[in-house]
């Protein structure tokens, strides 16, 4: 069966346009789980909360949703230092993270979702940009804007984040508390604090993503519960804690799914990454870069 | 009281209320009254793998809409009556449960957590494109003109049978506990590697534990296409079993068979009432704010209050 | 001679670039009580970890009574009577001093010395009196004194009725008297047949306690042999002083 090229190339350009955004939904998760060992499963819950933010102002006031995400970044920031404040005190402090941990993250995704429903309805929301509806031709290949300006944006934001934590002082206590909390200790630094700035970063970087994705798709609030095995796929595919993995597992899991989509349907797209998460905690668990 | 005393006292007590159920009038009793038992087996089944192992299941929706579509295919294909689809449903959770735990259980717990939730966000996808229960559209169920015992109508037999499901999953749930496996997996939850160096199978334990709960949250479900005479998908993976599996045994208790059984009644019954005068999504916000209350503030649920009573008047 | 209840050969073991056991050979004979020595991150843990099941090596064998236990699961190892104790202690902590104890003993113990129900209780009690535990046997077991802990995990390793037990570091930051109590449990281990690996830092309990002393240095053994021999010898006094 002869496969049209255009089909072909056009099913790899946007898998990687949308690994691209897929790298920026997970480099958070690499960060919380890979780094910190916290089970944040409720960091979709945040995506999505960045999503109907920059949906509100963009509805309102017209701002390109992108833009208004990066200016509201630090409140996310807060907002994930004092989520693991919490995390902390009631569960890492106290040896009990694995159950309780997950069963509070749980609930707190769960929380999301629904007051969102409460405030919005379950009706799918857009936002409309300058670039919505533009597509770049080159031959037979097609860019949509709408991917490919998410694309651009989240692939800085993710090596800013490596350039982050591979230059500066904090970045490198972040890898450090990872591997070594004693050695942090005895060196001056406060673990906790580290963590806890860690964590905010992570969960900025979730609500950019968040408005990467309403640039992307229609949001509705149930869509978030989608995203935490595509996360942690992404993460454990590319090496847990590393984040050039993660951009790497991001454009694989993307191609695999675009490919899924277009040659089987896109309703089976989220078998996609369950079973590539399969595979590789089976056949490789330490991920493409991982230590 | 030993096991085998038990159960033929829980069997009595389920039988005693589904008679003296036969007494009341109110029709409304009967569907909020299923709804909670469906709770109590679902909560009893999760604490199994959640409460006396230590690995968190997501995805009790994807076991329970097992239970509930095993049965609208055996109806669709050969007429099956409800104890086939019972005994059908609760066989092919289980089985389920057996493939999700041999694959991912001998990793993290995390990993297994993961795989529950995507394991429903894939079930979902499947049944709403498989045309034979249904789809989207959703499938009937004809209730027997004939209702068996002479009950009035089909609901109250339902409600008996779930009574009837209820006891054996309390026998069930304290047979483990208490047995020798109960206390393997107690050390798994307290502590899998020194479990382990103490010769407890672990991996073996834990993929027994998650059958079995999976094939009693299978059998919850068997029962519910009966329930409104129509299934279909978005109330069958509702996110309300997911949410509520966890709180129930979290605010009634997860160390023993007990817990669940008080969180679900409580919960449950409350919900119920709730549900008349207020939306089902604010419901279901309560729901969760209290899940993320008990853990944090309460971890050790109602039950927990009442065993650290129980100590201080010892003292 | 004696057949060796446990032969280590050639054990190297590796994580991603950094080599933590290279090429260890280590035997243990039956009831021997063996010192297994030396500074921190030398590999001894890691040793132990390999020997019980908890790590695979990637490189050379292990054997118990002549049998290779490499594939097997940590759980098994314990059923043919290998034990350890872990340098940190991990009690079940939702469990009772007395409950911790039924776990081995209705877990670990081999088919034929496999207990009814009934008599698990009055087994774990005996045990408890063993090690001192008997009046602490009600307490939960999360709440225990460091001492008590230790022994907890003693007794636990011993509960699994072994014939070679892996003391790991139960002596670290105890008292004088502390080390001494629990020297002579694992001296009561002696009466028993069980043979005994001890890793220690406090090297009085340990001079005392061994027949032998095999000491780590940064993966590698360098000495095993006679205690007066080793404590003497240049390079271990190198190892543990520095030049």
């Amino acid at each position: 069966m002869e496969i049209p090229t255009a089909l072909l190339v056009n099913a790899i350009i946007a898998g990687l346009l949308l690994g691209g955004f897929y790298a920026a939904v997970s480099v958070g998760v690499s960060i919380s789980f890979g780094m910190l060992d916290v089970v944040n499963i409720a960091h979709p819950a945040f995506i999505i909360l960045g999503s109907y933010i920059a949906y509100i102002v963009n509805d309102r006031f017209g701002f390109d949703p992108i833009a208004v995400s990066l200016v509201l970044s630090p409140l996310f920031f807060l907002l994930g230092m004092a989520l693991y404040r919490v995390y902390y005190l009631s569960f890492e402090k106290r040896g009990q993270e694995s159950l309780r941990g997950l069963a509070f993250f749980f609930g707190i995704l769960f929380i999301t979702e629904v007051a969102l429903v409460l405030i919005f309805g379950v009706d799918y929301r857009m936002v409309s940009t300058r670039y919505s509806d533009v597509t770049w031709r080159a031959g037979v290949a097609d860019f949509p804007m709408r991917l490919a300006v998410p694309f651009l944006v989240s692939v800085a934001m993710v090596l800013g984040v490596q350039l982050l934590l591979t230059r500066t002082f904090f970045g490198r206590a972040v890898l450090a508390v990872a591997q070594d909390q004693l050695a942090l200790r005895l060196m001056g630094v406060n673990p906790v604090r580290v963590k806890e700035l860690a964590f905010g970063l992570s969960i900025a970087t979730a609500g950019v993503a968040g408005a990467f994705l309403i640039v992307i798709q229609p949001v509705q609030p149930a869509i978030g519960r989608e995203f935490i095995g595509l996360a942690f796929a992404v993460c454990v595919l590319g090496g847990m804690g590393s984040i050039l993995g993660t951009l790497l597992g991001a454009f694989v899991l993307g191609i695999a799914e675009s490919f899924t989509s277009t040659f089987f349907g896109p309703s089976w797209a989220p078998a996609v990454s369950f079973g590539l998460l399969l595979a590789t905690l089976a056949f490789r668990p330490s991920g493409l870069l991982g230590r | 009281m030993s096991n085998r005393a038990f159960a033929p006292v829980a069997l009595a007590v389920a039988l005693a209320l589904a008679a003296a159920s036969q007494l009341v009038t109110n029709e409304y009793f009967f569907t909020a009254g299923y709804t909670v038992l469906l709770f109590v087996i679902l909560a009893t089944a999760w604490n199994i793998l959640g409460g006396y192992t230590g690995y968190v299941n997501f995805g009790s929706a994807a076991f329970f809409a097992i239970g509930a579509y095993t049965t609208v295919a055996l109806y669709n294909a050969f007429k099956a009556p409800l104890p086939v689809t019972i005994v059908a449903g609760t066989a092919v959770a289980g089985l389920a449960g057996l493939g999700l735990g041999y694959l991912t259980l001998r990793l993290r717990g995390v990993f297994f957590a993961i795989a529950s939730l995507a394991l429903a966000v894939v079930l979902y996808v499947f049944v709403v494109n498989w045309d034979f229960v249904g789809g989207a559209r959703g499938a009937y169920i004809l209730q027997p003109r004939e209702v068996p015992f002479g009950m009035p109508r089909y609901i109250h037999l339902i409600y008996s049978v779930q009574l009837l499901m209820v006891a054996l999953a309390l026998v069930v749930a304290r047979a483990i506990e208490h047995s020798t496996l109960g206390r393997g997996l107690a050390a798994i939850r307290d502590d899998e590697l020194a479990a382990e160096c103490s010769g407890v199978p672990t991996l073996r334990l834990k993929i027994f534990s998650a059958m079995a709960s999976c094939a009693l949250m299978g059998m919850a479900g068997t029962t519910f296409p009966y329930y409104l005479s129509y299934i279909e998908p978005s109330s069958a993976f509702s996110l309300s079993y997911a949410v509520n599996s966890i709180a129930m045994p979290l605010i009634g208790g997860m160390m023993s068979w007990i817990g669940p059984l008080i969180g679900a009644v409580l919960l449950g019954t409350v919900q119920q009432l709730v549900q008349v005068t207020v939306s089902s999504a604010w419901n279901l916000l309560i729901v969760g704010v209290l899940l993320v209350l008990f853990v944090t503030l309460a971890p050790n649920g109602i039950m927990g209050w009442v065993e650290a009573w129980r100590r201080r008047r010892e003292r | 001679m004696a057949e060796a209840l446990l032969e280590v050969r050639g054990v190297t073991k590796r994580f991603g670039g950094f080599t933590a056991l290279e090429s260890v050979d280590f035997t243990v004979r039956p009831g021997e009580r063996v010192g297994l020595i030396g500074p921190n991150g030398s590999g001894k843990s890691t040793l132990v970890n390999c020997i019980a099941g908890t790590l695979r090596n990637e490189e050379g064998s292990i054997r118990f009574e002549g049998q290779d236990i490499g594939r097997h699961p940590a759980h098994k190892r314990i059923r043919l009577g290998l034990a350890r104790s872990f340098q940190i202690p991990k009690p079940f902590a939702s469990m009772t001093v007395l409950d911790n104890l039924c776990v081995p003993l209705l877990y670990a113990a081999r088919k034929h010395e496999r207990l009814p129900r009934s008599r698990v209780v009055e087994e774990a009690t005996h045990i408890l009196k063993q090690v001192g535990l008997a009046d602490r046997a009600q307490a939960m077991s999360g709440g225990l004194t460091q001492v008590d802990m230790r022994k907890l995990e003693l007794a636990r390793a011993m509960a699994a009725k072994p014939k070679l037990l892996i003391s790991d570091e139960a002596m670290a930051g105890l008292s004088a008297s502390e080390v001494d109590d629990i020297l002579a449990l694992l001296f009561g281990l002696k009466e028993q047949g069980v043979a005994v690996i001890m890793i220690e830092h406090v090297m009085r309990a340990v001079m005392k306690f061994s027949e032998r002393i095999a000491v780590l240095v940064a993966g590698r053994k360098i000495a095993d042999g006679d205690p007066q021999a080793v404590a003497g010898n240049a390079e271990v006094v190198k190892a543990y002083l520095g030049e």
